[in-house]
């Protein structure tokens, strides 16, 4: 880190990507502890029943194994908010891969070896973990995540689309998908003098910090959470999951420092999954593609213990003009683990539906789907009836037609073909909410010269610590190598996890205002020079986000998709992705680029690969590891370039930045099915678009 | 994971002894399904027994054309070694098709003959499956059995063997060198995989403690002119959704000879002797391509989620056939848009 100016705007490596390629990054179990014990989960094999029995003779016997934790024997939790944490409490299953046991021992090896020896005996009952339109569990829930109305109406609907000229009525599906962090879910925890430390894979550690204390009923200032290196999250991680919880009990039952670390398979169901979603979408235009009524239905899952209501249509309430506007969302409460946060919750999944449907108006209209998403604009947003702070969206597709030479696009699907292959091209518009929340922050100067700042972030891989500390020594005015930056631990000033875009502006924000403070007081009360005991300060900016001026906040995009499907094999592949986004001011254009294709490619994934194959006779996935649960490699990823657009944008918040973690995967599905759609003259509405499902369609099959 | 004891072979023979002597003992090659499958509790060995050094590492070729490939020679460097580049392509093609690099790195030539089907419900100990468990049933057959079997399965078992380099080798006329307690022995390459029956736990036709010391592949002069193309749902690091090995040897308008080895379709690497048999003297032409792999294809049985397996490897055999003949074969007129 010994960049000297380390300004806003410039490309800057990773702080520690040293320590993270030779190994020496610590993650939440590679922090030693003496005598420590390793933990191991025992998963529901039914996916309804009344536990009957644990038999643990056979695994205590087995050398190394110290204790078997079961509902009869666990420590005893105080109830919190989400019954998914209240592990190992019960004689219940809840669905199949519930934790119903934790084998703690000396080693890894017989803490596993000992998991395979537990023997649970079930009273099962019938299950249902299939989700339908017709569910007969299908209610509506209060809110959809995280506090949006479940439905919305402006005009009359029925009446609109009934009139209008063109009326498209279509129905997406798409599965249950898994986040896969490339860092499992993991935690280390020590009780000490009635104190718990907990290093935990996690997105906000000050959540997992307050739940814990609330957990096992001991003041949150005797418990610290520490994240300091986190491997991905995408979601899973951003509010407390099962393993500090976990790890955590065990440590108290043995009363020794635990590790525990969930594996692969172990993390398809209890640590959350997007939750498979059906949508119907209806759009009625005029014979030039104006909307006048759009319709978006949802469908998802939930489970029996925790309610999770995924936003799927809240995307429609603001993306596109329509006098007359419905969006609604239904829940099928399932025998299934709790769905949860996946990379844009909502926004991610119905614009996949949302953006083929307007791909699919463009075709019945013969509009090209750039032109039609423009006359579609709008400046205000058409349920809030609120200005944007900055809108685009246009900017975007215009910008990004230019780069990819969409000009000289033939409409026409399924013509181009060379030798095996035809080719096509697709384009989908994105939008997702550009938060700012609440955040504190303590800046200090040094009498050495240097700079220590801090604040409750998290860096999940995403770049955050190094944003933060451009940030910071923008802010501070003096060279970055006296800037320290930490984060990642509940001791420093709380801020927001790590999750809904939020973290660059909600945290950069008060990164800022406390380093302009500690800057001005110098300046002001000590002449500029730091006084021999230093300085400190400490401030939040809430104050500032409630003084926020009511606008719509949101961040722009447009994807574009090439793809070429061979017609022997069906295979499809991506020749090339182009995203061009409009994300505010750019603290760090290296990351972020990095932030963005990462989003495009996990939306590749969606489209073409990523799929949980439930089997309903068990309950529960079966391809439960990345040989057979298959995300993009990068093979798959042949030409991918993102870009962004000039916004200035001081509305959204006074440092003009929207995050750009979620953007990415909003919209790049439907560019994906649509390109294969123009290649093919097939029109995909399940995903993923694998080669079976084109091969009974194509020329030479 | 069950404690195990480590040895490490010195010699084939020394190292056979170990492993027959002990009921729960396995070979270590790479390791890179044995290791997988001993974290799952699907293996649980006593007794692992390193081959990875005995002197197994060589490629030589044999008197009268071909080549003798030791049991621990690495994935990666079989498929570059330059006399299977230009004499049989198709094996350098099939083994690049397979896994990451990574692990080719590590995976032997043995170990890959003798890997375990990818089938989800047999690597998860908490469903049943009669590989697993002979008599506990198959979860696969009324299950999620996309990238099962369509040719030779049983009710007791629908799975696959996953194998790239196999279906290239068994195109080839392998035969694979073993050494058993009861001393050594030859198994053609065909006849080595056993189809599931009512048996499925039992993979091959080796003696228990049987070791794998080579693999023989006899002088074919027109394997050079052979391919490899698998299908599959990703480019990179996936199984084959279905796959074809092939190579075809012309006289003049006419198939004089042909092998083709078909793979994902069956409980073991498919040779395609039907398909053969009837392009044998007929001339090569698209059309007759496609009726061959009829033929082949005749006998299977879908299951539930697998038929799209059909016409995929009827495409896949035509357009590998039209591929390798390119130029000397008259072109079937455009069909489709």
């Amino acid at each position: 880190m010994s960049a000297p100016t380390a300004a806003v705007g410039r490309a800057q490596p990773r702080l520690e990507g040293r320590e993270k390629v030779t190994g020496t990054a610590r993650y939440a179990v590679e922090h030693p502890a003496d005598g420590l014990a390793y933990a191991w989960a025992v998963q529901a094999s039914v996916a309804k029943a009344r536990i009957v029995r644990v038999d643990d003779a056979v695994a205590l016997a087995e050398p190394g194994v110290l204790a078997v934790l079961t509902y009869a024997n666990a420590p005893r939790l105080a109830p919190v908010e989400s019954r998914e944490l209240l592990l190992l409490q019960q004689p219940r299953v809840h669905y199949r891969g519930e934790i119903v046991a934790l084998v703690v021992a000396e080693s890894l090896e017989a803490a596993r070896e000992g998991a395979l020896l537990v023997r649970v005996d079930y009273d099962t009952e019938p299950h249902s973990s299939v989700l339908t339109e017709r569910h007969p569990s299908l209610y509506k829930p209060d809110k959809v995540n995280p506090n949006f109305p479940t439905d919305t109406c402006v005009g009359d609907f029925d009446a609109g689309y009934e009139a209008a000229e063109v009326r498209l009525d279509q129905t997406y599906r798409t599965p249950a998908y898994h986040n896969n962090p490339m860092e499992p879910h993991a935690s280390t925890a020590h009780w000490w003098q009635g104190r718990l430390l907990v290093h935990d894979s996690s997105q906000g550690s000050g959540d997992v910090r307050d739940t814990l204390g609330r957990l096992f009923e001991v003041p949150a200032e005797s418990v610290r959470v520490t994240a300091e290196h986190v491997g991905g999250g995408f979601g899973s991680k951003g509010s407390p999951r099962c393993t500090p919880v976990l790890a955590a009990m065990a440590a108290r039952h043995v009363d020794r420092p635990v590790r525990l670390a969930l594996t692969r398979q172990q993390i398809f169901g209890p640590i959350g999954y997007r939750t498979p979603v059906i949508q119907r979408v209806r759009l009625g235009a005029d014979a030039d593609g104006r909307l006048a009524a759009i319709c978006h239905d949802a469908f998802s899952q939930t489970s029996t213990t925790t309610e999770f209501a995924e936003q799927t249509a809240v995307l429609t309430r603001a993306l596109y003009a329509a006098p007359h506007r419905r969006t609604t969302h239904r829940l099928a409460r399932l025998d299934v683990p709790t769905p949860s946060w996946m990379r844009a919750p909502g926004e991610c999944p119905g614009s996949f539906a949302l953006e083929s449907a307007m791909d699919e108006l463009a075709v019945a209209c013969g509009i090209d789907p750039i032109e039609l998403r423009i006359r579609n604009d709008t400046d205000r947003h058409p349920e809030d009836d609120l200005p944007f702070s900055s809108r685009n969206l246009v900017a975007c597709l215009r910008d990004g037609a230019r780069r990819f030479g969409w000009a000289d696009r033939d409409p026409a699907p399924g013509v181009r073909r060379q030798g095996r292959w035809l080719f096509g091209t697709g384009v989908a518009g994105a939008a997702y909410p550009a938060r700012s929340p609440v955040g504190s922050a303590r800046a200090e100067a040094r009498p050495d010269g240097t700079y220590q700042v801090g604040i409750n972030a998290t860096d999940i891989g995403t770049g955050a610590r190094t944003a933060l500390w451009q940030v910071a020594t923008e802010a501070l005015g003096v060279p970055g190598d006296r800037v320290r930056i930490s984060i990642g631990d509940s001791d420093l000033p709380p801020a927001y996890v790590a999750g809904g875009s939020t973290g660059t502006a909600g945290w950069s924000w008060a990164v800022d205002k406390a380093c302009r403070s500690l800057r001005r007081q110098l300046q002001e009360q000590y002449a500029g020079s730091v006084p021999p005991g230093g300085l400190s300060v400490f401030t939040d900016t809430a104050a500032e986000v409630a003084a926020l001026e009511k606008v719509a906040r949101y961040a722009f995009g447009a994807h574009f998709a090439q793809v070429r499907v061979d017609v022997d094999s069906g295979e499809v592949r991506v020749g090339r992705m182009l995203g061009v986004f409009a994300t505010g001011r750019v603290v760090n254009p290296s990351t972020a680029r990095s932030q963005l294709i990462g989003g495009m490619t996990m939306g590749l994934s969606m489209a073409l690969h990523e799929e949980g194959l439930l089997d309903h006779r068990f309950g529960d996935w079966v391809n439960r590891d990345l040989a057979t649960y298959h995300v993009s490699a990068c093979a798959d990823v042949e030409r991918i370039e993102a870009y962004w657009v000039a916004e200035d944008d001081d509305r959204v918040n006074p440092l003009g930045i929207k995050g750009l973690g979620e953007i990415g995967i909003v919209g790049s599905a439907a560019a994906v099915a649509n390109a294969v759609h123009h290649a093919t003259g097939i029109r995909f509405r399940t995903l993923p678009i694998q080669l079976d499902k084109l091969l009974q369609h194509l020329p030479a099959g | 994971m069950r404690t195990f004891r480590y040895e490490r072979g010195t010699d084939p023979g020394q190292a056979v002894t170990l492993v027959a002597g002990e009921p729960d003992a396995a070979y270590l090659g790479g390791g890179t399904n044995l290791v997988d499958l001993m974290k799952l509790g699907v293996a649980r060995p006593r007794l692992l027994v390193d081959v990875t050094r005995l002197p197994l590492d060589s490629v030589e070729p044999l008197p009268g054309g071909g080549l003798r490939i030791g049991a621990t020679v690495r994935n990666s460097d079989l498929a570059a070694h330059p006399t299977v580049r230009r004499d049989y392509p198709v094996l350098a093609r099939a083994l690049l098709a397979g896994a990451s690099g990574q692990l080719r790195n590590m995976a032997t030539v043995g170990g890959n003959l003798l890997q375990r089907t990818r089938c989800y419900y047999f690597q998860d100990v908490s469903r049943p499956c009669n590989k697993r468990e002979p008599g506990a049933g198959c979860s696969a057959l009324d299950g999620q059995n996309r990238d099962l079997a369509i040719l030779g399965w049983s009710p007791q078992c629908v799975a696959t063997h996953p194998s790239d380099m196999a279906v290239a080798l068994v195109a080839l006329d392998a035969v694979v060198e073993v050494l058993e307690p009861a001393g050594a022995r030859e198994i053609p390459l065909t006849e080595f995989h056993r189809l599931p029956g009512e048996r499925p736990d039992q993979e091959t036709t080796m003696e228990p403690g049987g070791l794998v010391t080579a693999v023989r592949i006899p002088a074919l002069p027109y394997a050079r002119r052979s391919t490899y193309r698998k299908a599959r749902d990703r480019a990179s690091f996936a199984f084959a959704a279905g796959s074809v090995a092939a190579a075809i040897d012309l006289d003049g308008p006419l198939v004089r000879e042909v092998r083709l080895g078909y793979g994902a379709v069956a409980h073991r690497p498919w040779r395609a002797r039907l398909a053969e048999e009837a392009l044998r003297g007929q001339p090569a032409t698209e059309e007759n391509f496609r009726l061959a792999a009829d033929e082949e294809l005749a006998a299977a049985r879908a299951l539930a989620h697998n038929a799209f397996k059909i016409p995929l490897i009827r495409n896949l055999t035509v357009r590998t056939l039209v591929e390798l003949t390119e130029g000397s074969v008259e072109p079937a007129a455009e069909r489709g848009r």
